[in-house]
């Protein structure tokens, strides 16, 4: 229980840790990008 | 197409609701719970390999079709579950996450509502003095609607309604309020959680007193953390690791894929997922573990936390524990747990509110204020039965049905709709679009083979349990209205009987044999130990109830043991199904005229 409590804390903060520091994604800058939109089926 | 009308304001604000959807009380009461009646230490094992390949893999399937549907302007699961499909029938089985969400957030709110009160009671000291029977009858009180603590009358019902009013004004301030409740009531609960981590740690052998002389909480940690391997072969255990992981993580609810349609197109969606996931596994692997056990323990013996681990220690018991911290310290511990609670259960009540709202703004276009408090109009209506007959187990088919059944069907279907008719080629696409990590290519496999698999198990297993519920074969008074009631099974065999011991016109004590897990320190194994145990029946004067059993009398269950005019909870039981059921077939109805709304505009093709 004690390594599961040690590897869960670990992947928390790690992955927290990455989505504070991960970049925002860029806005898409053409129209071919927005066209990329998949069709409903 | 509709117009998108809200959005999250930042990416931590959607992880922490997100995280504050699945952290519910759940995560500080049943896990424990759990973890204690299924092997100790060992049920960690089954319970992290259940949330490798069924947590996580469903935690991806929500959050891309959520994200997927949100593209074509639906934010509900009706909607999104159509565009996936060309056929039209997957709309009504998108009514689970409409129908789920309003179901639980009737009772949830119940219990959110005792979190309120409980504060309030903890600050002005109701609990100062009172033995642990007396802060267990306050609950029992508290929960007999007809008896007030505080002089106001109809307390829990008053408390109730003012919980659901709390939501819903924070519903109609749309993502913003929501957003800005997690995010303050995530670090406030961690922050509480991490206070009473530390207490249940360092507590010892400290609390032990004249009544419970062994009492230890390391005996609870010990517990806890040593595993008992040969719980491993048990499929009971890995049953109840399945259930507890799907419990925790809110998937197969709808409000993982509502909150997700809101997230940009190119946005990320895995590293959100498994973060947001990661943070409740936390809450409950960590903080969970090192609360009510190590401190029940503390005071009470490792032997009553095994025999008595329940969801009521929460309300029954800490307040007692509490108690013997003395003064100031006791209010301070009474307002951090149940604050936790409070900030846990509000942070997934209002995730159960969204996909109504989002359904409803999408396809009537209604407004915030309108679809928030249509809601709260909606779960008061389906939620006042619960209040007045909980103690009638109305509260339990709510729970049962909505909070445990309708949860499994509903992801072993979006399971199949994801993996097989949408495509996993297509699925796996809409997973690693925009991710900020890379998901292992397993992953693929896991989604496509051993989660539906997993899933399916689970379900098919528990379809025994569907009927007995359905039966009431938990009962030997089964009909709504008799004029005879007889006793109960004093076990779960039926087979064993008692014998009378006190007997009145209104009140009998039976005795019986029973057996009870002791934990045996020296070899680190449960110990099964007979002891005599005790039931009581109380009976109402006022309703020409009689018993008609005298002292020493051989009692077996199914025997005649009182006479006059009873209505049995049968009656209240199927009176919640048939809530339910009528639930379920008004969004039914609702889904139909917004397609016919949808073929009326044109809109058919979205």
């Amino acid at each position: 229980m004690v390594l599961a409590q040690g590897i869960v804390s670990l992947f928390t903060f790690y992955f927290f840790y990455k989505v504070l520091t991960i970049k925002p994604h860029q806005e898409p800058d053409s129209y071919s990008e927005n066209d990329k939109e998949s069709d409903r089926q | 197409m509709s117009v998108k009308v809200d959005s999250w304001g930042s990416r931590v604000g959607l992880i922490l609701a997100m995280a504050g959807n699945a952290v519910g009380l759940g995560n500080f009461l049943r896990f424990p719970v759990q973890a204690v009646q299924n092997g100790g230490g060992a049920f960690i094992i089954p319970y992290l390999i259940c949330f490798l390949v069924m947590g996580i893999p469903l935690l991806f399937i929500e959050w891309s079709t959520g994200r997927y549907g949100g593209k074509f302007g639906n934010h509900s699961t009706p909607y999104i579950l159509d565009t996936m499909s060309k056929g039209r029938i997957w709309k009504y089985v998108g009514v689970f996450g409409i129908f789920t969400n309003i179901a639980v957030a009737a009772y949830y709110c119940y219990i959110e509502s005792w979190t309120i009160s409980y504060v309030y009671h903890s600050i002005v000291g109701t609990f100062n003095g009172l033995s642990q029977g007396a802060v267990a009858d306050f609950f029992n009180n508290y929960i007999d609607i007809g008896t007030s603590t505080t002089g106001i009358p109809y307390e829990a019902v008053i408390f109730y309604i003012a919980c659901i009013i709390l939501n819903t004004y924070i519903l109609s301030k749309g993502l913003g309020g929501i957003e800005k409740v997690a995010k303050i009531g995530m670090p406030l609960l961690i922050l509480f959680g991490v206070v009473l981590a530390v207490k249940g740690l360092t507590l010892g052998t400290s609390g032990a007193s004249d009544l419970f002389p062994n009492a230890n909480a390391w005996d609870g940690l010990n517990f806890l953390w040593t595993p008992q391997f040969d719980s491993l072969t048990n499929p009971k255990v890995w049953l109840a690791a399945a259930g507890q992981i799907f419990f925790t993580l809110s998937v197969g609810m709808g409000t993982i894929h509502c909150y997700a349609a809101y997230v940009k197109p190119k946005d990320d969606i895995a590293l959100n997922a498994v973060s947001a996931g990661f943070m409740n596994e936390f809450v409950e692997v960590v903080l969970g573990s090192l609360i009510v056990i190590p401190i029940a323990a503390g005071y009470l013996g490792l032997d009553w936390v095994i025999q008595n681990a329940g969801f009521g220690m929460a309300f029954q018991t800490m307040p007692y524990l509490f108690q013997q911290w003395g003064g100031v310290l006791a209010v301070f511990a009474g307002v951090l747990w149940f604050g936790l609670l409070f900030f846990a259960g509000i942070t997934s009540s209002l995730a159960m509110g969204t996909p109504w709202m989002g359904f409803m703004q999408d396809e009537f276009s209604w407004s915030k204020n309108k679809s928030a408090w249509s809601f709260g109009a909606l779960i008061l209506a389906m939620g006042l039965p619960t209040v007045i007959f909980y103690k009638q187990g109305l509260f339990d088919q709510y729970d049962y049905w909505a909070g445990t059944v309708s949860l499994v069907v509903f992801a072993f279907l979006e399971t199949i709709l994801f993996s097989y008719i949408f495509g996993i080629k297509k699925g796996w696409i809409e997973i690693t679009s925009g991710a900020d990590i890379k998901v292992p290519g397993f992953y693929k496999y896991i989604i496509l083979i051993i989660t539906p698999a997993l899933l399916g198990w689970v379900l098919v297993s528990s379809i025994p349990d569907w009927i007995d519920k359905v039966k009431d074969t938990d009962t030997n008074n089964k009909e709504w209205f008799a004029e005879n009631y007889y006793a109960e099974n004093f076990e779960a065999s039926g087979a064993k009987a008692g014998t009378v011991d006190e007997v009145k016109d209104d009140y009998i004590l039976l005795s019986f044999e029973n057996q009870k897990k002791v934990f045996d320190k020296a070899s680190g194994k449960v110990d099964i130990v007979p002891f005599i145990d005790h039931k009581i029946y109380k009976f109402d004067l006022s309703k020409n109830q009689k018993t008609i059993v005298n002292i020493g009398d051989t009692v077996a269950p199914k025997d005649k043991i009182a006479t006059g005019d009873f209505t049995n909870d049968t009656f209240y039981k199927f009176l919640g199904r048939m809530l339910l059921l009528s639930l379920f077939l008004f969004i039914s109805i609702i889904v139909a005229i917004a397609y016919r709304k949808r073929t009326k505009e044109e809109r058919i093709k979205l």
